[in-house]
């Protein structure tokens, strides 16, 4: 396929973050003849959404021009895996283990509980950007279940009349 | 870090090195003057803030000038969950449990210092109310046999050195030194080892099928693409003990004549990426990986490759593709990946657990491991033991235990003193063991013929209080939302199994869509492509082997007998039993329920969300449930 150059390439985000991802890209060394070169592309999505916060369909057309490889393909890896959005996450990205040992310990009503106060379903981030829900699949801290896990703190025995307080603890984090 | 170059340097290394772990093995034989403080930084006591204990116990060692004395440090997953954090002093050999950051100042002041065990966090004897000080008196570890997880809250994961003083990177030296590749399957094939990922294929087969495959390239991957809800072996073991998959590993390697192996780990385990990355810089260092190992002539490198959250993933020729780059949907076998996997090359795939076993097996032989477990079914296997049970926590039992041992002797009984109901094992691809099968001892043909499977380690345990269609129908659910999609009986046919059991838990099940339940799930489990399809009617199947009656009293009665399915149940309040306490109404999340004070109180039936908040809480039992 006929290679593009990337600088050409449409930009919808500040240009220091490309440069972020194409000095990653750029470490990998990759040979663009290299018939493997395509086992790169879950590191480079992966990196792209930890500096992009989602991966929206003109950031996967970056990345396929950059590593010589079809935009189908990318999006096929894109929409294959549950790691990678193509929806911005909240300031607070709540996710709620729906684990087996979760589950049994009553996370459903944790999570149906998010979604009444925050007034958004799993999968959604609110208006202003500030929250977003989702489930996830088993933390491995099965003793403290039901588990809510929000950015990279762990919530332990969490009780659905716990969830307001856990909401409110967030805001007050932010405002200091 | 000096760089070892022979199997002679390792020996010299593994001598000089071995007294580091004194305090902690030989515990009252003990003869020097170190005192040792480990915390348990798996991710579970992570949570609970272990890591600010360990800050705190150095701030203060520093403060009181004990560091010639004492050093505090973290180590991996001691098991003991439900406790956690957990706290141990060498050589005191004391075992303190739920240690909060502020107890690091009494455990410098009164244990270190003054040399008084503080009472208030020894373990109580659930039974005798005795406070026990050693680990070894503690109930739940009593059966239990540690191989996978020797060194998981031994040893400072980040510390290479302590992993070789409890001879670690000693059977790599074995391997490469007196043994061919041929003599080291031999031996694994001798142990019996299976594998651990639930599988349970014999490990020296697979690797002799690869060895026997002749090619310029063949490739090791360690499947740590832990999907199990509620399973997480893995994840201690690469935490609390990297080292012991990449000798493995590169044991593996050897083997079957591979220079290059990955670890395929899930992107939900940020600490375990930490550890291994660390660990594999470390082995690069010293010498362990590279070229040349130990002066044999064998090359071995391991890259990490992450996934990107899918369950499918933990298939291997899923997880092949997806380190190509692709997307994670599994192709038919055979070709088998020892005959042609990565990148259509002779590849290897093991889990971090089978891996976890293979070092005591070359240094302690195979006949040693040989002899614990049953007749088909080798050495120890770890269980993660979660749901309704009192002691969660990650246990390691030698193959042939009962159930009856694991969940009451070990795992304490169920919460509550409620009545057990059933074990679910092997997770979205297993089913129920029920009282009736309590003594049946644990391996992998036994799980198999009462309909269950070993899986990966995954035990949750179900009380009365857990209906088991709504247990069905969350493993569907799971299913659902995990099948890649490729095949049609596992797209479609789980969606449909899927809509029926939300249609029981909704009350508007029929008698028929029983029997369909029972059809379908054979159809499916027959025509799918992989071991994800023709396993995931499992759940479904076994839940209606041990609890049919359930389902009809669901479709017949319309009712849900554990109280759990919510369209099935409605809560009130008793007016004479009410005295208006107001626990009730301060709790409810949603501020259904009304009422003055000292004056009966109402449930408005529109906002109930059925949580049951209420009637856990009420202590007047002045709320039923219907």
């Amino acid at each position: 396929m006929e290679l593009l150059d990337p600088a050409k390439q449409k930009r919808v985000f500040p240009d220091e973050m490309y440069e972020k991802l194409n000095g990653f890209v750029d470490d990998l060394d990759i040979d663009p003849a290299d018939p493997r070169k395509k086992g790169n592309l879950i590191q480079v999505l992966r990196k792209g959404q930890q500096i992009f916060g989602y991966l929206p369909r003109e950031l996967q057309e970056y990345v396929a021009v950059r590593l010589g490889i079809h935009h189908a393909e990318v999006s096929g890896v894109v929409s294959f895996y549950n790691f990678f959005t193509t929806t911005p996450k909240g300031e607070f990205t709540i996710s709620v283990c729906m684990g087996t040992a979760c589950y049994v310990n009553g996370a459903d009503k944790i999570l149906s509980q998010f979604e009444r106060i925050l007034g958004i379903k799993s999968g959604e981030v609110t208006e202003d950007r500030k929250f977003s829900i989702d489930s996830l699949r088993c933390v491995g801290a099965c003793s403290l279940a039901p588990v809510v896990t929000i950015n990279d703190k762990v919530y332990g025995r969490v009780a659905p009349q716990d969830v307001e307080k856990i909401i409110e603890d967030c805001l007050v984090q932010e405002e200091a | 870090m000096e760089k070892i170059k022979t199997y002679q340097e390792l020996t010299e290394t593994h001598d000089k090195v071995k007294s580091l772990l004194d305090p902690r093995i030989l515990l009252d034989r003990y003869q020097g003057k170190k005192r040792e403080i480990l915390v348990c930084g798996d991710t579970g006591c992570q949570a609970s803030d272990s890591q600010k204990i360990v800050t705190r116990l150095n701030e203060l060692i520093l403060a009181n000038n004990l560091e010639d004395t004492v050093s505090a440090k973290i180590t991996g997953c001691f098991g003991f969950c439900e406790k956690g954090p957990i706290v141990k002093v060498f050589p005191d050999d004391v075992f303190y449990t739920q240690v909060t950051p502020e107890d690091a100042d009494a455990i410098v002041e009164n244990h270190i210092i003054n040399n008084r065990v503080i009472q208030r966090l020894l373990f109580v004897h659930p039974e005798t109310n005795q406070r026990i000080v050693p680990e070894k008196e503690i109930p739940f570890y009593q059966k239990q046999k540690r191989v996978a997880l020797r060194n998981c809250g031994l040893i400072d994961p980040d510390n290479i050195y302590e992993y070789i003083a409890n001879d670690g990177y000693m059977a790599l030296g074995k391997v490469l030194n007196d043994m061919q590749s041929q003599d080291v399957i031999n031996e694994i094939k001798a142990a019996g080892l299976r594998g651990r990922g639930g599988g349970g294929f014999p490990t020296g087969l697979k690797w002799e099928g690869a060895l026997k495959n002749e090619s310029d390239e063949k490739f090791i991957i360690c499947n740590a693409d832990e999907g199990d809800p509620g399973a997480f072996m893995d994840r201690s073991i690469m935490e609390g003990d990297p080292h012991s998959v990449l000798e493995a590993m590169t044991i593996a390697g050897y083997a079957i004549q591979s220079n290059k192996g990955y670890i395929y780990i899930r992107a939900e385990y940020p600490s375990c990426i930490a550890r291994l990355k660390k660990a594999i810089t470390q082995g690069e260092e010293i010498g362990f990986l590279g070229d040349n190992i130990l002066g044999s002539g064998f090359d071995f490198t391991i890259e990490l490759k992450y996934g990107a959250g899918a369950f499918i993933c933990g298939e291997e020729t899923a997880l092949i593709h997806s380190i190509e780059g692709r997307r994670g949907e599994p192709t038919t076998k055979p070709p088998f990946p020892s005959d042609s996997g990565l990148w259509g090359k002779p590849t290897c795939v093991n889990n971090v657990e089978t891996y976890a076993n293979v070092c005591p097996i070359i240094n302690k032989g195979a006949d040693w491991y040989a002899g614990i477990g049953t007749e088909t079914s080798k050495g120890t296997k770890v269980f993660a033991l979660a749901g309704q049970i009192n002691n969660t926590g990650l246990v390691e039992v030698p193959m042939g235990i009962t159930l009856q041992e694991i969940v009451y002797d070990i795992g304490g009984g169920i919460q509550d003193n409620r009545r057990f109901k059933a074990v679910q094992t092997g997770g979205p691809s297993g089913g129920c063991i029920t009282r009736a099968n309590l003594e049946t001892p644990i391996d992998y043909d036994s799980l198999a013929a009462i309909g269950s499977m070993m899986g990966s380690g995954g035990m949750i345990v179900l009380s009365e209080k857990d209906c088991i269609v709504n247990i069905a129908k969350f493993y569907l659910e799971f299913t659902v939302e995990e099948s890649c999609g490729k095949c049609t009986p596992c797209r479609v046919g789980n969606k449909r199994l899927l809509e029926i059991l939300e249609k029981i838990t909704q009350g508007r099940g029929t008698m028929e869509d029983i029997e369909t339940l029972k059809t379908l799930s054979e159809i499916i489990k027959d025509t799918s492509l992989c071991g994800l399809g023709q396993t995931t009617p499992n759940p479904v199947l076994s839940t209606l082997k041990y609890f049919e009656d359930e389902y009809i009293t669901h479709v017949r009665d319309r009712k849900c007998p554990a109280g759990v399915c919510q369209k099935l149940i409605t809560y009130e309040i008793v007016a004479e039993k009410c005295k208006g306490c107001t626990a009730c109404s301060r709790l409810c999340p949603v501020g259904c329920i009304s009422g003055a004070v000292k004056e009966a109180h109402v449930i408005d039936q529109e906002l109930c969300i059925k949580c049951g908040v209420c009637f856990d809480k009420c202590k007047f039992t002045a709320i039923i449930r219907n």
